[in-house]
């Protein structure tokens, strides 16, 4: 299955967001998800299920001025 | 006695977005040497208040989040940093709060990338926006009386003029339409960017900003926590100067009287 | 200090604008005297010395404190008004074109009780004084009327502007307050500038000598000049007369007011006048004189204040001192101004005139004396494409 992630289409295995989270190789607890333009709370990753053609943007909190 | 007396004043407080602060020093999180400068800093300091920046992780990419390096009763003030239109700007703000960063704001929508510009019209779109959803927007601006007006009328929180270009540490360059806009509108004005030493934000203080924003010049710095406490020194002491209303350049009087003689002939 | 912060508190929230309604009432509750008493020298010589004053370094300047620094404060007035409005000084005069009015102010020759021959000039005598103004060269004018509604209604009014538009280049309506609508219509039809005057900013005063009449409601007459900017008028003008109110409290309320205004509006003319109280056939004495000393403390003080403000002085003052005020920061004069209904055209026999001229020169006489003394009288600064 093809998604876009943070702006790459990138086929993947993971099926649902908590899995494609930790196939990343991301601590979850530093990590924003937005799925489909929407922010999606870490407790409703797990019945995220993903589709082919989705947009998930992994993003974080750094430093900024 | 609070280690911060002197440098927070609680007779004089700010009143940002409905939320009081007894420090007028905002800082930033970029450009640490190390992150865990940033609560010894901020303890240093008595700032209430510090910026973050949202990015795409990067497989690799440092693990821990910025924010577990904040101490919980900082305030957050989110920027959009990255963002190069309005649309841009509000999607960022739609995720930090998701993300629990906080109503608070920073909108900074650069376009021009040599000098590093904050694109007015993109960033007033952006607050119409933003505040009418109930944000309390913090617009980092090119120094404008015009769009400081309409960044008010649109519920803008603070407005935020740079001082001089980003990064460049010249200081207050933009002196006297910054001196123009404090006059002119209603607003708390925070003095962002170009800040470089203490001096400069002092400087800003004295002319009437409400506060100032500065994060480069600390972090960058030998020493943070003690650069951050020097900042924050400057600023109050800037503050004082200007709630004591420092007298100015004498302009010279001359002895005889030709403009108001009259008066005497006549009384 | 009784609540007056030096530093405006931070008061806009969401959605609502400031108004001079929710400030006017700390203002006056405010101790002018008792502030002004305890006034410094070296406080006035501060003030004088900062680049932008502050309310408090405006009262510094008409403190007793601020009488030794007359001349300072007059060539900073006199430095700041070149700056901001070169050498330059506006001509205007009026046209009254109805004496009808239904108020009762007691201090008024125009008050509804004072019996004498009312006129409404008919739209062609409108035209006749328009051409008589305009042949001396005038090219701003202002329109005044009594308080009558009845008898000049918006229509009439309407009207009266278009006309009027044909022969000046800007027209300042100094008439009844009105709705914002009906502001509106008639700043379409080619008036530009609104003239609106408190008369008196303390409540007490106010009601005492507007007894009854349309004029009696305070709020309404105090937030005519918002509704004139709202309603697109380019310049709005306002003051208070001198006379009624105690003169300290009155000037500072001007001057927070005309901060307000060039606050709120940042692309609205914000223009003042100091009109002086005269007593009037059937009407009451001036309360209070403001003697010329002060006349110049407090117009010098308001420009040092508010150097981007206009400031107009009426034929009601005399030409002697109105040429020494010249040099003091004023930026319009009135000349060869006629203050009774049909002046400039017809013969009128009139005996009730608003005010009494003390200048009589004529346009001419004023234009030389204005460039005889190094300035440049400006005829059309103003004209609506």
């Amino acid at each position: 299955m093809e998604i876009q992630l943070n702006g790459s289409i990138v086929s993947i295995s993971a099926c649902n967001m908590d899995t494609l989270v930790h196939e990343q190789g991301l601590d979850p607890r530093s990590v924003v998800v937005e799925y489909n333009n929407k922010v999606i709370p870490q407790r409703e990753w797990e019945k995220t299920i993903l589709c082919q053609g989705d947009v998930v943007e992994l993003l974080s909190f750094v430093g900024g001025g | 006695m609070n280690k911060n007396s002197g440098i927070q004043n609680t007779a004089d407080p700010l009143s940002l977005g409905g939320q009081i602060f007894n420090s007028r020093l905002i800082t930033g999180t970029g450009k640490f040497s190390s992150r865990s400068l940033i609560a010894p800093m901020l303890e240093a300091s008595g700032s209430e208040m510090i910026t973050v920046a949202l990015r795409r992780v990067d497989a690799g990419a440092e693990k821990k989040n910025i924010l577990s390096y904040i101490p919980e009763n900082t305030t957050l003030l989110p920027n959009t940093s990255g963002a190069r239109t309005a649309e841009e700007a509000v999607r960022i703000a739609h995720i930090a709060k998701a993300a629990g960063c906080g109503d608070f704001i920073k909108i900074e929508v650069i376009t021009e990338m040599k000098y590093l510009m904050p694109d007015n019209y993109e960033t007033l779109k952006a607050t119409q926006i933003l505040s009418r959803e109930g944000f309390k927007v913090l617009p980092y601006i090119m120094p404008d009386l015009t769009i400081a007006h309409k960044l008010q009328d649109a519920g803008a929180a603070a407005v935020m003029p740079l001082g001089s270009p980003i990064g460049s540490n010249r200081g207050i360059k933009m002196e006297e339409i910054i001196r123009i806009i404090i006059e002119g509108i209603d607003l708390p004005v925070i003095v962002d960017a170009g800040i470089g030493r203490p001096s400069q934000a002092a400087h800003a203080m004295e002319l009437g900003a409400d506060a100032v924003l500065v994060n480069t010049a600390i972090a960058t710095s030998s020493d943070p926590v003690q650069a951050g406490r020097a900042f924050a020194m400057a600023v109050a002491a800037g503050r004082m100067a200007f709630c004591a209303g420092m007298a100015g350049e004498k302009c010279q009087a001359s002895a005889s009287s030709p403009l108001t003689g009259f008066l005497r002939e006549s009384a | 200090m009784s609540g007056l912060s030096i530093i405006p508190p931070h008061r806009v929230f969401k959605g609502e604008r400031m108004s001079f309604l929710n400030e006017v009432d700390r203002f006056l509750e405010f101790d002018v005297h008792d502030y002004l008493a305890g006034v410094t020298l070296d406080q006035v010589a501060v003030s004088l010395n900062k680049p932008v004053l502050n309310r408090f370094d405006f009262l510094n300047l008409i403190s007793p404190a601020g009488k030794s620094f007359i001349e300072e404060t007059a060539q900073r007035a006199r430095r700041e008004t070149i700056q901001y409005f070169g050498r330059t000084i506006g001509m205007y005069a009026p046209i009254y074109i109805s004496d009808y009015c239904v108020n009762g102010c007691v201090y008024c020759a125009f008050n509804a009780r004072n019996s004498f021959k009312r006129t409404r000039l008919t739209l062609d005598q409108i035209e006749d004084e328009c051409r008589a103004l305009a042949a001396t060269g005038i090219k701003h004018t202002m329109l005044l009327t009594g308080e009558a509604p009845l008898k000049t209604p918006l229509d009439y009014l309407e009207a009266a502007v278009k006309i009027m538009k044909q022969y000046f280049a800007s027209i300042s309506l100094e008439i009844f307050p009105m709705d914002l609508e009906d502001y509106t219509v008639l700043n379409r039809a080619g008036a530009d500038s609104l003239t609106v005057y408190q008369e008196v900013y303390n409540r007490k005063i106010y009601r005492e000598v507007h007894p009854w009449g349309r004029k009696a409601d305070y709020t309404y007459r105090l937030l005519t000049p918002e509704r004139g900017a709202d309603a697109g008028f380019r310049s709005i003008n306002i003051g208070t007369l001198f006379g009624l109110g105690d003169l300290y409290q009155e000037v500072f309320l001007t001057a927070c007011h005309a901060r307000l205004l060039e606050k709120k509006y940042p692309h609205v003319e914000i223009g003042l006048s100091m009109p002086r109280m005269q007593k009037a056939d059937h009407a009451i004495s001036p309360r209070n004189i403001l003697s010329d000393f002060q006349f110049v403390q407090f117009m010098t003080a308001l420009r040092v204040y508010l150097p981007r403000v206009g400031m107009s002085i009426s034929t009601r003052e005399s030409a002697p001192f109105r040429d020494h005020l010249l040099h003091l920061g004023i930026t319009r004069l009135s000349a060869g101004s006629k203050t009774d209904v049909g002046g400039y055209s017809m013969e009128t026999g009139n005996e009730t005139f608003q005010f009494d001229i003390s200048d009589n020169r004529s346009v001419d006489e004023v234009t030389a004396m204005i460039r005889t003394n190094g300035y440049q009288p400006v005829f059309k600064d103003w004209d609506c494409i």
